[in-house]
């Protein structure tokens, strides 16, 4: 782990942000699509020491926040179904279904298990046979080669009693979605590194074309984010538009070959609704016929369930730069970050929860933090 | 593509719930809601002037002794813990090392000597006899080398499934010096915050454990008994404005903690802080921040801006303070909140954790 200090240079930071202030001659607005990104540019603070003109918008890369109510509905459901455990990646528990979450669920008696991969929901099912074990495979395609292997274990080792609740979303079309979202903002893409690293490279150059925008693979420390953002400026001020590598130590054009024999093995590709944004074709896997047995929402009663959506939420207008936190009429009013109504005021790291800790911090920082 | 188009202006987003009807494991994180819970639960219940105070130790006032006071001035310090964690055993100690270090530590940051502990030990029907030994002699060399006594126990089973084991809770009390001028006067802008040493070493010791993670050198809890460490700095430093020992929650739920309320703020510098390599690269694995897990042997000091070179030296003189470090200062500005600065020359507030540190995904 000594790349960590590399990456993280704050001198060289500091020269790079320079260099793309001395590149850039006028206003761009580039996306991040990973929320893990996201995370890294505002606990480093990268945007920060950006030149101005240079605008990041946060893309809809939270495989958390996109999961739609209906699917948190029916693993609440099925979590509470006796005789079940249910194993997820922990920062699912604290995503509200219509009613309730899993972390109510488990402290209400569900059987309610934080794993840190399915192969680990595998074992769990492995060591409980008595047990109907469900992993809820969420995410993009860098979560999904190891749903897939883990069912094809399941499968190969006769796991009766293993299954996923599947809602798995791919990047590419959540890039088509936003470039043909009414009022689009957006004129380059960092994408996601990791994604990459499973899928390659080569899905990216028909975007680039369509839309004509730069696509540069970016990783996720510091330096890796501003070159992404120097070689993309670079770019769109030379006015090409082209899918660009700023990853290479990890990314290769083809991808991962294993991971890709797994994920064409287990899954297909379906449309899936993103939650907040809505239906996109072709968006997600759901696991193929030949592993339909795997598919908890075939083994349990999902059917029925009663979906309620909060409505008043602003904060995709707040990602897509269309209006400033303040201008939500909930901003500091119904939602706060102790009672947030929106994943942008959860975590300290949201816009919304930037803007509500910078009106009381004024200006001892310069800037929200 | 013009009406069934997705529209991202229309994203909504997940609202978590508040929680207050029924207790979630958030509750015992240290973070927003165990204070919720303190606050609107037990204070109310047993409400008392020394209570309220809230810190790891009580202080006892000298008019509830028959006679008025103790002899010399000195004052007694009173404090609880109980211990549950899992696995039992870890890297570098065991539940019964923290259960000891832990309450030691609380009497300590308020300037006591420790002199007297309790054990409680309620054990799960089942549990091997081999393991509540090694525990049990954990405690008793913990406390020996911190030349403590454990003079008075009890121990209760309960049925297979309900007890996790065995939980341990320990009581203990000190005795504050009547020379102790620590916390005489509150911390103010400009004094310096010191911490003893590396940070997030024992909840990783744990965490490496529970998620099966292997290192070549394996990381070890930090837990120990810090009342030497804490004799040390006061005589070097005797005007030290407050002690803290950031253990669950981590650095930034003390930090969090000693702004809040307050008519100040702290800024820190994140490439201050130490770090173990080991433990920073157990974080980046499993997605969590080392600033905000649990240290078992390691003390948060607020000094006066003209002693902190004293101060961070003879902290820096005990084995226990070897990594001891100047992270940051207590500023006017901001007031009630912690601010970082990145390595990159960034400022970010530091939010107060709101209960357990869940890993991300993404």
């Amino acid at each position: 782990m000594k790349h960590l200090a590399e990456y993280r240079d704050g001198a060289t930071a500091r020269r790079l942000a320079a260099e793309i202030g001395r590149i850039a001659t006028r206003r761009w607005a580039i996306m991040e699509v990973c929320g893990g990104q996201t995370h890294s540019i505002i606990r480093h603070g990268i945007d920060q020491i950006l030149p101005p003109g240079v605008e990041l918008i946060h893309g809809p890369g939270c495989p958390v926040c996109v999961t739609p109510l209906s699917t948190i509905d029916r693993a609440l459901a099925i979590a509470a179904t006796p005789g079940t455990i249910f194993a997820s990646f922990g920062d699912m528990l604290r995503v509200p279904g219509s009613r309730g979450d899993l972390l109510a669920l488990k402290a209400s008696g569900g059987d309610v298990r934080v794993v840190s991969s399915p192969l680990d929901a595998l074992d769990l099912a492995r060591r409980y046979p008595d047990r109907e074990v469900v992993f809820f495979a969420i995410g993009f395609e860098t979560t999904a080669p190891a749903s897939a292997m883990a069912v094809r274990l399941a499968e190969r080792g006769g796991v009766e009693n293993f299954s996923l609740l599947v809602s798995h979303v791919l990047v590419p079309p959540a890039i088509a979605a936003v470039m043909e979202s009414p009022g689009n903002r957006v004129q380059a893409f960092l994408a996601a590194g990791h994604v990459c690293i499973v899928m390659g490279t080569t899905q990216y150059q028909p975007l680039c074309d369509r839309y004509r925008v730069p696509i540069v693979v970016t990783g996720f420390e510091p330096l890796d984010l501003l070159e992404g953002i120097r070689r993309t400026v670079i770019q769109l001020e030379e006015g090409r538009h082209t899918i660009e590598n700023a990853y290479p130590r990890v990314v290769s054009d083809g991808g991962n070959r294993a991971a890709l024999d797994a994920l064409a093995e287990v899954f297909v590709p379906c449309d899936r609704t993103w939650r907040g944004i809505g239906r996109i074709a072709g968006s997600g896997w759901r696991l193929a016929d030949r592993y339909a047995p795997f598919d908890a929402e075939r083994r349990f009663t999902v059917d029925g369930i009663l979906t309620e959506e909060s409505t008043l939420c602003r904060s995709g207008d707040v990602l897509r730069g269309a209006i400033k936190p303040p201008e939500c009429p909930a901003f500091g009013r119904e939602c706060t970050p102790r009672s947030p109504l929106g994943a942008t005021m959860v975590s300290g790291e949201g816009a919304c929860a930037a803007y509500y800790h910078a009106g009381r911090v004024g200006t001892a920082t310069g800037r929200p933090g | 593509m013009s009406d069934d188009r997705p529209d991202v202006a229309g994203r909504t987003c997940p609202v978590p719930l508040p929680h207050d009807a029924r207790i979630v494991l958030g509750h015992g994180g240290g973070g927003v809601l165990t204070r919720e819970l303190v606050e609107r639960v037990f204070l109310p219940a047993f409400s008392n002037p020394v209570l309220a105070g809230l810190g790891d130790a009580a202080l006892l006032p000298g008019e509830w002794w028959p006679g008025g006071t103790l002899a010399d001035g000195a004052r007694v310090a009173f404090s609880t813990d109980a211990y549950v964690v899992q696995p039992l055993l870890f890297p570098g100690g065991s539940i019964g090392d923290i259960a000891v270090n832990g309450t030691i530590n609380d009497l300590a940051m308020s300037g006591a000597l420790p002199v007297a502990l309790s054990a409680a030990f309620v054990l799960e029907e089942g549990l091997d006899v081999a393991i509540l030994s090694r525990i049990v002699s954990d405690m008793g060399r913990a406390a020996r080398r911190a030349g403590v006594a454990i003079v008075t126990g009890d121990t209760k089973v309960v049925e297979r499934g309900r007890g996790d084991g065995m939980t341990v809770t320990t009581a203990g009390i000190g005795i504050v010096p009547a020379r102790s001028r620590l916390g005489s006067l509150p911390p103010a802008p400009g004094d310096v915050i010191l911490v003893s040493g590396t940070v997030g070493d024992h909840g990783m010791a744990v965490m490496s454990v529970r998620e099966g993670l292997a290192f070549e050198s394996p990381i070890e809890t930090d837990s120990a008994a810090l009342h030497g460490l804490v004799a040390g700095l006061l005589a070097a430093c005797p005007d030290v404005r407050l002690l803290r020992d950031p253990t669950r929650g981590g650095l930034v739920t003390t930090l969090g903690e000693l702004v809040t309320g307050t008519g100040y703020g702290i800024e820190f510098e994140e490439e201050a802080v130490p770090v173990d390599a080991a433990v920073a690269a157990a974080c980046e694995i499993l997605g969590l921040d080392p600033f905000h897990v649990a240290c078992e042997g390691r003390l948060v000091a607020v000094v006066p801006a003209d002693r902190a070179d004293a101060a961070l030296a003879a902290l820096r003189a005990d084995p226990l303070g070897g990594r001891a470090a100047r992270i940051g200062r207590i500023v006017a500005d901001h007031p009630g909140f912690v601010v970082a600065r990145t390595a990159v020359g960034a400022a970010r507030i530091v939010p107060m954790p709101l209960g357990e540190q869940l890993p991300r995904i993404c």
